[in-house]
């Protein structure tokens, strides 16, 4: 099967269009990519592929934790887009966009890592710490490079929302409620309307993120916007699940096959 | 060297800007325009001013340290005293001006991060003058050191959060302030110690502290009738040291600044930010920082829990690139010794932050003519740093 674009495969997902967020290296570097196919298996359209930052400012309790686990195995921005083409060798076809925090881009040099990110054949980027005043280098530098940047639009954004969805390209990552990442119980009536507002700026599909961990979640979401972002949820699974991916092959993949069991329930309500 | 810094994106040269999850981006935005708005406010300039006066016990002397000169041989040394602020720092200047502005803003909430606890306790004061609810992070590494600290915090009716992450020390507590600021930025003013972060903080802690600078220019003008040679402070993010030179930016006066270099900066013990570090984006402004070759950031070291940082304010960034301002490194040994120095010779115990300074200004004092002056800001009081001084010395005695 032919790979598809970030903006392809989002046009063409029906409800809900699934982005699951894996982090790099977490529990280790092979058991991510295989962590990454299982999400293509469960019906993921596109991938969030997570580089693991010493200082995440947008992340809960969950990703910290993650990312530090990362870190200690030695995982860097180069080193996890290495991943792709091992994914890619394995089969994987849904389109991987590279999630990673500003800092680690500026010392690589925004064209470096944008070259890297197509030589190691990722289709897109979202760099929560790069907002729209500051984005405009990079943006033009994806576009020039077929490369997709994942636009974000929060619950303070009101007066923004215009200006950062007339340029979002993929799919536009609309932040469901304050706060950093981590699972929600619940989304108040003021976020549902504020997801609205936000579908109906956007020319593309609209893909809420941040709290989702239940299938009620998803279920509730259908009709306000295209798609759903999972990442702590997922990645709490990976957290609960780790002696059993330090034991033989066997447990190995019993845990990988109920993290996959899990996303399925989310996205086939 | 034009004073027009920053520019429209908040930019020092190529240094600042705002690189913060967009859920922030309204909340600066609204932050910048009701500072231009307060500061246009004569009312408001006058509040600021009358606590400062009223309360907080502006203005601070300028000391004339004679016997200290007489022992150098060299420049006059005068004092700036922000140790004899209220509560003992010079971060109260900037703790009133933002708590003042959050008021004005109509926020009830306010949230800080502290490293050696000066800027917390600052805020804690600042709110309780003003009848603001007030939350702390604190890394609790920095809790163990500074334990009065926190417990002065306590008493002011603030809530101290613990920060446990990373190298739970300042850094870390200000991760955790931003995060907590992203859930609550609705009604929380997130009341920065230094100047760093995402404009327009940058800038508007620079405006609350110039007063340091404004003052020294006056009184130096009546007890010598000039301007100094030379100024001198120590840099963590560099509030008190931008205080103190962005007065003097475009005269003819040499300035120096002070950064900590712990066990020294051929180890990795240090937080030398710009001898050592390298351009890159932390807390949500572009500046030199310590960090690794993959853009992960180091944990920094220094005796002083005021400057272990691993970054620096984006105006200092652009003005030792700029060469206007020629920063040093010092370490925690010599610090301690011009600690020592400046106690016995004019019975004033600084802050360990400030003990930079003077090591660095002695140096250059000794170096400077007979008649020639140069000025120190002295930017806090050492009584918080007594467990660490007498920590110190006793390791310094055995080895």
């Amino acid at each position: 099967m032919t790979r598809m674009s970030v903006n392809e495969a989002a046009k063409k997902a029906e409800y809900p269009l699934f982005i699951p967020f894996i982090m790099a290296g977490d529990p280790d570097p092979s058991t991510t990519i295989e962590l990454v196919l299982r999400m293509e298996e469960a019906g993921a359209h596109i991938v969030e592929l997570g580089i693991p930052y010493s200082d995440p400012l947008a992340d809960g309790p969950v990703l910290q934790r993650s990312a530090k686990r990362a870190l200690q195995q030695g995982m860097s921005l180069m080193r996890a887009m290495q991943l792709v083409p091992e994914m890619r060798k394995r089969g994987l076809t849904i389109p991987v966009i590279i999630f990673t925090y500003y800092n680690p881009v500026f010392q690589m040099g925004v064209k470096t890592f944008l070259d890297k990110v197509k030589e190691n054949e990722a289709d897109g980027v979202l760099i929560p710490d790069l907002p729209y005043e500051e984005s405009q280098e990079l943006t033009v530098t994806a576009k020039e490079n077929g490369l997709a940047n994942i636009s974000l639009v929060a619950p303070t954004s009101s007066t923004r929302i215009e200006k950062i969805a007339n340029k979002a390209e993929g799919f536009l990552y609309c932040v469901s409620s304050l706060g950093v990442t981590g699972t929600r119980e619940s989304f108040s009536e003021e976020a549902y309307t504020f997801i609205k507002n936000v579908n109906l700026s956007s020319k593309v599909p609209v893909a809420v993120g941040f709290g989702i961990s239940k299938p009620e979640h998803v279920e509730n979401l259908q009709g306000v916007c295209n798609g759903v972002i999972v990442g702590s949820a997922i990645m709490k699974k990976v957290e609960e699940r780790l002696s059993e991916f330090s034991q033989e092959e066997k447990m190995k993949q019993n845990a990988l096959q109920e993290i996959k069991s899990f996303v399925s329930s989310l996205i086939s309500s | 060297m034009s004073k027009v810094y920053p520019d429209n994106n908040g930019r020092f040269g190529s240094f600042g800007g705002k690189f913060v999850p967009e859920t922030l981006m309204y909340a600066l935005e609204e932050l910048e325009k009701s500072l231009t708005e307060a500061w246009e406010d004569s009312t408001f300039v006058e509040e600021y001013k009358h606590t400062l006066a009223e309360y907080a016990g502006r203005p601070t002397p300028l000391t004339y340290a004679e016997r200290l000169t007489q022992k150098l041989g060299g420049a006059k040394i005068y004092l700036k005293r922000e140790d004899l602020l209220h509560t003992g720092a010079h971060k109260l200047n900037n703790a009133v001006g933002q708590a003042l502005l959050a008021k004005r803003m109509g926020k009830s909430k306010i949230v800080a991060e502290t490293g050696a606890g000066q800027h917390g306790v600052a805020t804690a004061t600042v709110c309780a003058r003003l009848g603001l609810e007030c939350k702390v992070f604190m890394g609790e590494e920095d809790m163990r050191r500074q334990e009065l600290n926190v417990f002065r915090m306590e008493l002011l009716g603030a809530e101290v959060v613990p920060a446990v992450s990373g190298s739970k020390t300042l850094k870390d507590a200000t991760n955790e302030a931003i995060r907590y600021w992203v859930a609550n930025v609705e009604d929380t003013f997130y009341l920065i110690g230094s100047v760093v972060g995402p404009h327009p903080y940058p800038k508007m802690v620079r405006d609350f502290q110039r007063i340091i600078g404004d003052e020294t220019k006056e009184q130096l003008q009546d007890k010598e009738g000039t301007l100094p040679d030379a100024a001198a402070a120590c840099v963590g993010g560099g509030s008190n040291a931008i205080g103190m030179f962005y007065p003097f930016l475009e005269d003819e006066v040499e300035l120096f600044g002070a950064e900590a270099a712990g066990k020294g900066i051929s180890t990795k013990k240090h937080a030398a930010t710009i001898t050592k570090g390298t351009k890159g984006v932390i807390h949500g402004s572009l500046t030199y920082l310590i960090q690794d070759e993959n853009g992960q950031i180091i944990e920094p070291y220094s005796i002083s829990a005021g400057l272990d940082y691993p970054g620096i304010g984006p105006e200092h960034a652009y003005l030792a690139e700029s060469g206007r301002v020629a920063y040093e490194g010092v370490t925690d040994k010599e610090a301690l010794e011009a600690l020592s120095l400046l106690t016995r010779a004019e019975g004033i115990l600084p802050a360990i932050e400030s003990a930079h300074a003077l090591h660095l200004a002695f140096k250059k004092a000794k170096e400077m003519k007979e008649g020639q002056t140069i000025v120190i800001c002295l930017s806090g009081r050492g009584d918080k740093d007594v467990n660490s001084i007498k920590e110190a010395m006793e390791k310094e005695s055995k080895s």
